[in-house]
């Protein structure tokens, strides 16, 4: 009997089904890599696993013993442990207490801590782990992501976990700190602790996993064994469909320039960035986290200053000090984070599709709302968001109707270039297609597109051109006819 | 949207326009608080339905109406501005040392300018240089209360005829000053709900972020918050002074507790993302209810302020209730 068993697992957001009745099971002493898109329910299921979220049906078993996990403690104390992408540490804190937290040595009357003894059992913790060098004294806010990433695998390795959870490691971690990672992974393995390893780089996969669930769509696609299936029966599974079905068919008419950098640099992030975008062009770009490719576009729309470089448009030079400057030469940006920058979730999609358009739908300082809503509602059929109230609040919508929502907002702007960061990050397939198909219709109008991803098939099938970055310069550029995944990767690696 | 044309079906829609009911179950309790506490009024104290104590009342709820208007824009915006009572102090005084010199609509205009800068101080420090706004609002408190003593260390009553007529004038058992306050309020609500500006106000407290990268005025709408909220102050201590026929520099201290307060009741969110103008005038009209009540019963202060206290809580845990289902 397998060691871990999920079965019927439903989870359910708001109009969004996250997860539909997955079984699955994990034996201990594997290491058992889950694959599939953003929005698939990989970390729905995980997170459901730690007790951080309830799910809505279904039962966890452990060692064949029914267990209610209703809380992240209760989680812990079953010896689930999960590293999260984005370390929950505490920043103004040494790398000691951040370890050693609620658990701190403390002297023979246990009125003070016994620093010596802390700072010594933090470095054996990490040491043990096979990461040197971290000054265990610093403070956390002074350290890189990766060693972030480092303290966090620390913490959750210190309390001998039964099943240890990671979520897309490599996304954040330093290539030394991933082989130290991948020799720890065998050795907890040996050890008998269950490893489930979240991530969507196939490499990765075939070089640690024993076996391979693919989720797609919040449901389990099948449980493979990687020695006997080659990458494309894993991007098979994880799309689920070829890809003529997703993208729309196009058939480019590249114009006239509209866009271009020359030699475009901010110091600290990225330098000497070349590139053009023409009318009717949807140029990709890709990157690996941290390789520059969204602070390129944050300097073109003007929420950051590029130090060095040029930027033209229509081949006159622009200098956006504000996204206020950028939106008024006609560049609109599309951010990677909807709910963080992109929308004001707390009111209705009327107010945030005509949030960057109000003087436009305004006289004397008063808005028209008549004009207002004809407007928005134009838009809101256009990209077919549902419900179509343009009254309702933004909270209530699916994750892709709100960034339907936020495509919405940009097209009112009348803009010519458009960036897109992201644009189908949490965003179920349905909504992935109407989306695709919007933005292939834009650049057929004659609208330059920037389309930045990390989801290559997302890049191979929408662009004309697809740009690579890597540490914060370009490295590749390749046609659509010729680009294919392995070589795009090599370039971002 | 639907072409259904029944009163009946228009109203349910704007009821549920944004996704759910425009007045949840615990706004409905809020007012029904609000309806017991005018029962237990008639009830316990003869005198309450009275034409007298009913303009009384109506007088009193001014000042705080004013101030708390200001303050909602200000927290709508995500921050507070707790400068007010102080500046409450400056229109008061310099509405009643100007009257005899410059003439009523003059010292009027003088003291809301007066306020609208000091405001533009504060707005302008905080937007620029991003530095919380509890801290230099708590700062300028101090400076401007100093400025007013430094104008006048003794109570000002000044001689002017009409000095008492903004503040005391009622028209039929409605005063003067409560209709300028309706106004200001229909004012405000226009401008959050029909206006760039005010929908960019609204909005930069929901995500100061996303207002930015969609190119408004960030820092000007910001701004702008903070001289309203003074100029609203200064009006209010101008109605004050003239109510009281007397302006002491000491006017309006602590007065920023009971505008965070009304907002509060009325569903403001600290730091942002909610709060309404009809909600504040709930608010307004609620905290007056209580302080008049316990008036007419003769209970002494400090119990009033135990009483008003457990309402802000209660409030407070009703909002925050709302948020987290």
């Amino acid at each position: 009997m397998p060691f871990l068993q999920m079965r019927g697992i439903s989870k359910r957001y708001g109009g969004t089904q996250a997860l539909r009745a997955v079984d699955f099971s994990a034996a201990a002493g594997e290491v058992h890599a889950i694959v599939g898109e953003n929005g698939a329910g990989k970390s729905t299921l995980s997170r459901i696993l730690t007790g951080a979220i309830p799910s809505d049906a279904g039962e966890i078993r452990l060692d064949g013993k029914p267990e209610a996990i209703d809380s992240p403690l209760r989680g812990q104390q079953l010896g689930i442990r999960m590293v999260h992408q984005h370390a929950n540490l505490v920043p103004n804190l040494s790398v000691t207490e951040n370890i050693l937290l609620g658990a701190m040595p403390t002297g023979r009357l246990r009125w003070w801590i016994d620093w010596p003894a802390a700072h010594r059992k933090a470095r054996q913790i990490l040491e043990a782990i096979g990461f040197r060098g971290v000054d265990v004294r610093m403070r956390v806010s002074r350290l890189s992501a990766s060693q972030h990433q480092v303290i966090e695998i620390a913490k959750a390795v210190a309390v001998r976990p039964r099943i240890l959870i990671m979520d897309e490691p490599s996304a954040v971690l330093a290539e030394e700190d991933l082989r130290t990672l991948f020799a720890l992974i065998r050795r907890l393995r040996g050890e008998g602790v269950l490893i489930l390893y979240i991530s969507h780089r196939l490499d990765e996969l075939y070089a640690i996993a024993d076996r391979v669930t693919v989720l797609k769509d919040g449901a389990l696609v099948d449980t493979v064994d990687p020695r006997h299936t080659d990458r494309d029966g894993l991007i098979k599974r994880m799309v689920g469909r070829t890809l003529q079905e997703i993208f729309p068919r196009r058939q480019p008419r590249v114009g006239a320039g509209l866009l271009e950098l020359r030699g475009l640099g901010r110091a600290g992030h990225f330098e000497d960035i070349s590139l053009a975008v023409a009318q009717g062009e949807i140029v990709g770009l890709y990157g690996l986290m941290g390789s520059g490719r969204t602070e390129v576009a944050r300097c073109v729309f003007g929420a950051d200053r590029a130090s060095s470089g040029e930027i033209r448009l229509d081949g006159r030079t622009l200098r956006p000090r504000s996204p206020r400057d950028a939106l008024r030469a006609g560049i609109a940006m599309l951010t990677e984070d909807r709910i963080g920058d992109g929308l004001v979730a707390g009111l209705s999609i009327r107010d945030n599709v005509s949030l960057p358009s109000f003087a436009a739908m305004s006289r004397w300082g008063v808005l028209n709302r008549r004009l207002q809503g004809a407007l928005v509602e134009s838009k809101v059929r256009e990209l077919n968001v549902r419900p179509a109230e343009i009254d309702r609040l933004v909270r209530m919508l699916s994750g892709g109707n709100q960034q339907k929502v936020v495509l919405a907002k940009w097209l009112l702007t009348q803009a010519r270039v458009l960036l897109l960061d992201e644009p189908t990050r949490g965003v179920d397939i349905a909504a992935k297609k109407e989306i695709y198909a919007t933005v292939a219709g834009l650049a057929e109008r004659g609208m330059g597109i920037l389309l930045i991803s990390s989801e290559l098939p997302e890049l191979l099938g929408m662009c004309d051109r697809i740009l690579v970055m890597r540490k914060g310069r370009l490295s590749g550029e390749f046609d659509r006819a010729l680009a294919t995944e392995e070589k795009i990767l090599s370039h971002a690696n | 949207m639907q072409t259904e044309q029944g009163l009946g079906a228009r109203v349910g829609r704007w009821w549920t326009a944004g996704g759910e009911p425009r007045l949840s179950m615990l706004d409905v309790g809020l007012l029904a608080c609000f309806v017991a506490i005018l029962l237990i009024g008639a009830w316990f104290a003869e005198a309450f339905f009275t034409e007298r104590n009913v303009s009384n009342l109506l007088r009193q709820v001014v000042a705080n109406g004013l101030i708390s208007l200001g303050m909602l824009l200000v927290i709508l915006t995500g921050g507070i501005d707790l400068s007010v009572g102080s500046l409450v102090a400056l229109g008061g005084v310099l509405f009643a040392g100007m009257t005899d010199r410059i003439g009523i609509g003059a010292a009027l205009a003088v003291a809301i300018a007066a306020g609208a800068l000091a405001g533009m101080v504060n707005g302008m420090i905080i937007a620029r240089f991003k530095l919380q706004s509890f801290i230099v609002t708590l700062a300028t408190m101090g400076i401007v209360r100093g400025c007013v003593f430094l104008y006048t260390e003794i109570p000002l009553s000044p001689a002017h005829a009409g000095f008492r007529d903004l503040g005391a004038t009622l028209v039929g058992a409605v005063p003067v000053s409560m209709i300028i306050m309706l106004g200001c309020y229909a004012l405000m609500w226009f401008y959050l709900n029909r206006t760039p500006v005010g929908r960019a106000t609204v909005a930069i407290g929901g995500n100061e972020e996303t207002v930015r990268l969609a190119g408004v005025n960030v820092g000007g709408t910001i701004v702008l918050a903070y001289v309203l909220s003074g100029a609203f102050s200064a009006l209010s201590g101008a109605i004050l002074v003239s109510r009281l026929g007397i302006a002491q520099p000491s006017l309006g201290i602590a007065y920023e507790l009971d505008a965070i307060a009304a907002c509060v009741i009325g569903g403001a969110v600290l730091g942002g993302g909610g709060g309404s103008v009809p909600g504040t005038l709930f608010g307004v009209f609620t905290l007056g209810l209580i302080n008049n009540l316990l008036n007419l019963v003769g209970v002494k202060s400090f119990y009033q302020d135990i009483v008003k206290g457990g309402v802000i809580i209660l409030a407070v845990l009703l909002v925050a209730k709302r948020r987290t289902r």
